[in-house]
């Protein structure tokens, strides 16, 4: 039953984290509950197919279909953090103030709500699948399935209140340097997704490792730790990259920060966080 | 997007570096009851490997190493195969993330030594 809660724990966590930030980063933006909402419902279904048809008895999602899916699912949330950064660098200070001065919903410009539905549904539906393959298969495995099915949601609930713990701890951060903060925790998830997406890759074959364990930290924080397990979800701490995984976190990271440069700039935005727009 | 086209540039350009050395057997690791078989997996170090992990159990497996960056589920009564390497001799770790007190370590030796 704790076992079971520990690995249902696991699972949710990652999504939960997520979630949360883009709960945080969204902050003011007029529709967004709605939406993360339909994200987490998409995600849920998306993950019961994915599972469906991991369990089924064909191989053609066998290793190789498992980590392109992974790949693409990853990749397609890198892309949309960085939609969602993009975006906030160019708004962010319009929406600071407003959140400021009178918590009112920005109504107006595009605003990046595909995105915070599309992150949300790719967090839930990636970790999901395996929390529900899990599920499953204890639940179906008939000995001690109730306490084991009672340990598992006890451990989905423990994910979530971790998450909810991460989203009560940002809202605490004054308002002015809020979207700072939020822009800071997304560029650091994003490129450890990336990294993520390069390992399924090399995996199957289909990008190189360019050197495996390039340094390796384990002794200092194992991975396989809390902490580590934490870092790992909210920074992409990787205590034995390969080459590979360093050049993807590196090369996102640039990217998506030129890109915010580019459209706002994150310095000037901490600085006249008080003052209104014109 | 941009994401998308600097990874689109990088997987082109890939597979005309991944042209290496690749051993000709597939290693194999199977799961019995609660345990991996073989726990002591020994491979030949700097080879590109593939690794083939069979389940006959009922309860999916999810094959992970962290010191490998590696993921896999395998569902029950089935298989699914991974590449590893090309590895630095040394010891890499790996476990069954539905159930962590299944480990194993895949032991990487020198090249010129390729018999075990």
């Amino acid at each position: 039953m704790l076992a079971t809660a520990v690995i249902m724990f696991r699972e949710v966590l990652e999504a939960a984290l997520i979630i949360a930030i883009v709960l945080g980063a969204s902050r003011g933006i007029a529709g967004r509950g709605k939406w993360i909402a339909a994200g987490v419902g998409l995600g849920l279904l998306g993950a019961s197919i994915v599972a469906i048809l991991a369990n089924a008895a064909s191989s053609e999602f066998s290793g190789y279909g498992q980590a392109i899916l992974n790949a693409v699912i990853l990749l397609g949330a890198v892309a949309m953090l960085t939609w969602h950064n993009v975006w906030m660098s160019a708004h962010g200070r319009q929406l600071s103030a407003e959140v400021k001065a009178v918590g009112l919903d920005v109504r107006s410009g595009q605003r990046p709500l595909a995105a915070l539905l599309l992150i949300t549904l790719v967090a839930v539906m990636r970790e999901g699948s395996e929390a529900v393959l899990f599920f499953w298969a204890i639940a179906t495995s008939g000995e001690q399935s109730l306490n084991m099915v009672i340990g598992g949601l006890g451990g989905v609930v423990g994910g979530m209140l971790v998450g909810l713990l991460l989203y009560i701890g940002l809202l605490r951060i004054p308002v002015r340097h809020f979207f700072s903060v939020t822009s800071w925790l997304i560029l650091f998830l994003a490129s450890g997704l990336a990294a993520q997406a390069a390992s399924f890759l090399n995996q199957v074959g289909l990008l190189p490792d360019l050197g495996n364990g390039v340094w390796n930290t384990s002794a200092i924080l194992s991975q396989n730790s809390l902490a580590g397990q934490l870092l790992h979800i909210l920074v992409g701490y990787i205590a034995r990259p390969s080459g590979i995984e360093i050049v993807f976190y590196t090369g996102t990271f640039l990217t998506i920060l030129i890109l915010m440069r580019i459209f706002g700039n994150l310095q000037g935005r901490r600085i006249n966080a008080g003052e209104n727009p014109a | 997007m941009l994401d998308r086209i600097f990874f689109a540039c990088f997987a082109a350009g890939i597979f005309f570096i991944s042209v290496s050395a690749f051993a000709a057997d597939p290693l194999m690791l199977s799961i019995r009851g609660s345990r991996f078989e073989p726990e002591l997996l020994a491979v030949p170090a700097g080879v590109k490997l593939k690794l083939v992990i069979r389940n006959p159990g009922n309860l999916p497996v999810e094959f992970e190493s962290t010191d490998l960056s590696r993921e896999v589920i395998v569902r029950g009564q089935g298989e699914t195969e991974i590449y590893i390497g090309p590895l630095d001799p040394g010891n890499y770790r790996f476990f069954n993330d539905f159930n962590r007190d299944m480990q194993g370590t895949i032991v990487a030796k020198p090249a010129s030594n390729k018999e075990n």
